[in-house]
């Protein structure tokens, strides 16, 4: 495919895709190279000695991103996503590894200092537990907060909301209460239309059937 | 009532013990709601752990109930110092997946509008920096280039901060000609000028060099361990520039110097940002002497809407305007990780989609995260006020670190 857009361009992939797999062997579940990036999926167990030769015999010396996804349909839900950065060989790759609810990931805070404040971000936002971390808490949502908010299951809105109560004189946690419901507009077939459900609508469905 | 002599409570030999304090969230020096553990031993700093988070707004999770054109906005309030450059990553991040062509000419108002960016954001932390370790005059001056600035992005996009100018395809609207003559004399005139005198009370300065010379060192080793970017690795000697390394847009055409430190303190930090501003007036100058006339964004109906003017004619026109704002465009499923050179370092976007019109997860790198994971590292040992200075060097914007 030819390459029409403008981002940022780096050195070609001809054959790193090759060599890699071919020197990280067993451990890799699948690799592709898509969109002008090449994206390896690691075995969980496997992934700091793989992050490990990649650092120090591939190069790749900068771990810029831990990222965390949830696919709730896979048996094993969350994928740890981790963008890595060549700066002799002017080269980016994406590493993979899935897991799910309880199973942990090990921790690269040995490989890279930086990576603790990253796993405790996919720790925070997803739940995904890292064994080895020497410092596994939240970081971003509140203190005291509970649930895991990019779960695809928790909803946009969340559960709680908080206010200064004046006759408590502090903040206080309440319910969330939405003065008008949330509207999620679904405009992915405007012409079939969405599958709203509307009152009494029913009735006129179980007749037909 | 007999006078008694005041006793120093040091002067015995009792041991003093370490104590802990809190540096924010309410803290003036701390650029934001940054809240900082930290423990003292009189007035070394022990250790630090930063609190992050206050600012959190779940921008990512709001992405994802967005379409590809709504979650545009967010990025504008990432980092609201130069919001461009934060919309700048993710136009680029949804351009590699369409695989859509820019026009010449949007790709270099691209260019110029995000060096314009770096200018606005340089002059904020520069002058913050100066101010947190003491200094108020040079802070006011520059912001007298700040203003500026906004008024650039407010005749561009009818935005002072949140622009959202850069769109998937090129940008939202072509500039009026007085806008970049404008910008052209600005560049050779009252940028120079304003800055120059700002910075000769600054550079040279005995205290601003006491508070900064040999403040928070880092080696290349470090630098790169601790995945820095942008400012902070340059600072550390590593010439690192992903406008040169992997250009987007029409970079490659540009020619600029990266400017690199030499020891890896604070002054490094703030010096590399000084020339910075020089070689972005450089670039802003090539941008507007090459710029080549013609479409301002991708002619792909598809993906970018028609103009109202061609509604008014055009039935086609008016339909894909309707679905481009309702449904928005779909993007083929596939995942990308785009970094861009913003100010403060690089800030990448992971965007996954699974072909339909919404992102399914958009992980925004911050250039904050790494930089401030590492201040427990590199305030140890130094004393309580030099930590101001630290911060000011790694130049950190809480909208972006806590999205």
């Amino acid at each position: 495919m030819t390459v029409l857009h403008s981002a940022p361009r780096y050195s070609p992939f001809d054959g790193v895709l090759e060599t890699l797999t071919a020197a990280l062997g067993a451990d890799v579940v699948s690799a592709i190279e898509q969109h002008g990036e090449i994206v390896i999926h690691i075995v969980r167990e496997r992934i700091v000695d793989v992050l490990r030769a990649l650092r120090d015999t591939h190069e790749y010396q900068q771990l810029m991103d831990i990222a965390g996804a949830d696919y709730p349909s896979r048996p094993e839900r969350f994928e740890v996503v981790y963008c890595l950065l060549s700066l002799t060989k002017n080269h980016r790759l994406i590493v993979k590894v899935s897991t799910d609810e309880a199973t942990p990931v090990p921790t690269v805070t040995g490989l890279w200092p930086n990576a603790s404040w990253y796993e405790r971000e996919v720790y925070d936002l997803y739940g995904v537990l890292f064994a080895g971390h020497p410092d596994l808490r939240r970081i971003l949502t509140d203190y005291g907060f509970q649930g895991h908010p990019f779960r695809k299951d928790f909803p946009l809105t969340g559960y709680v909301e908080l206010r200064y109560s004046e006759e408590d004189k502090r903040v206080v946690y309440e319910k969330v209460e939405l003065a008008q419901d949330l509207r999620q507009f679904d405009f992915m077939s405007p012409w079939e239309g969405a599958h709203y459900v509307l009152p009494g609508d029913e009735k006129a469905e179980g007749n037909k059937a | 009532m007999s006078l008694s002599l005041e006793q120093s409570p040091t002067t015995g030999d009792e041991v003093i013990t370490n104590y802990t304090i809190n540096f924010g969230p309410q803290h003036p020096a701390a650029h934001g709601v940054l809240r900082m553990v930290m423990e003292l031993d009189g007035e070394i700093v022990e250790r630090v752990d930063p609190h992050v988070g206050l600012l959190h707004r779940g921008t990512e999770k709001l992405i994802e109930h967005k379409t590809y054109l709504q979650a545009l906005p967010y990025f504008d309030r990432l980092d609201y110092c130069s919001p461009l450059a934060m919309e700048h990553s993710y136009v680029l991040a949804v351009e590699k997946l369409l695989n859509i062509e820019v026009p010449l000419r949007a790709q270099y108002l691209r260019v110029l509008f995000a060096e314009l960016t770096r200018i606005c954001n340089h002059m904020l932390n520069l002058g913050s920096h100066v101010m947190d370790v003491g200094a108020m005059t040079p802070n006011l001056w520059l912001f007298e280039i700040r203003e500026d600035c906004l008024n650039f992005f407010e005749r561009a996009s009818g935005a002072r901060m949140h622009a959202a100018w850069f769109r998937p395809g090129g940008v939202h609207q072509d500039v009026p000609l007085k806008l970049l003559t404008d910008i052209a004399d600005w560049l050779d005139t009252r940028l120079p000028q304003l800055f120059d005198d700002a910075m000769s009370l600054v550079v040279d300065n005995r205290i601003f060099k006491q508070r900064n010379v040999d403040i928070a060192i880092v080696s290349r080793d470090d630098a790169i361990a601790w995945g820095f970017s942008g400012p902070m690795i340059r600072g550390s000697g590593i010439p690192w520039d992903l406008r040169k390394s992997q250009p987007y847009d029409v970079y490659d055409r540009m020619d600029f110097e990266v400017p690199v430190g030499t020891r890896g303190d604070c002054y490094d930090r703030f010096m590399v940002r000084v020339e910075e501003v020089r070689q972005s007036a450089r670039i802003m100058k090539q941008c507007l002497a090459e710029m080549p006339k013609g479409p301002v964004s991708s002619t792909d109906r598809k993906v970018v809407p028609p103009k109202r003017g061609e509604m008014k004619q055009s039935m086609e026109a008016l339909i894909h305007h309707f679905k481009l704002y309702t449904e928005g465009f779909h993007v083929p499923a596939g995942e990308v990780y785009v970094a861009t050179e913003s100010p403060k370092g690089e800030f990448g976007v992971y965007l996954v989609s699974d072909g339909t019109n919404k992102p399914y997860r958009c992980k925004i790198r911050p250039t904050a995260f790494s930089h401030l994971q590492a201040m427990d590292f590199m305030t140890k040992g130094h004393m309580l006020p030099d930590v101001t200075a630290i911060i000011g060097a790694i130049d950190v914007v809480f909208g972006e670190c806590d999205r």
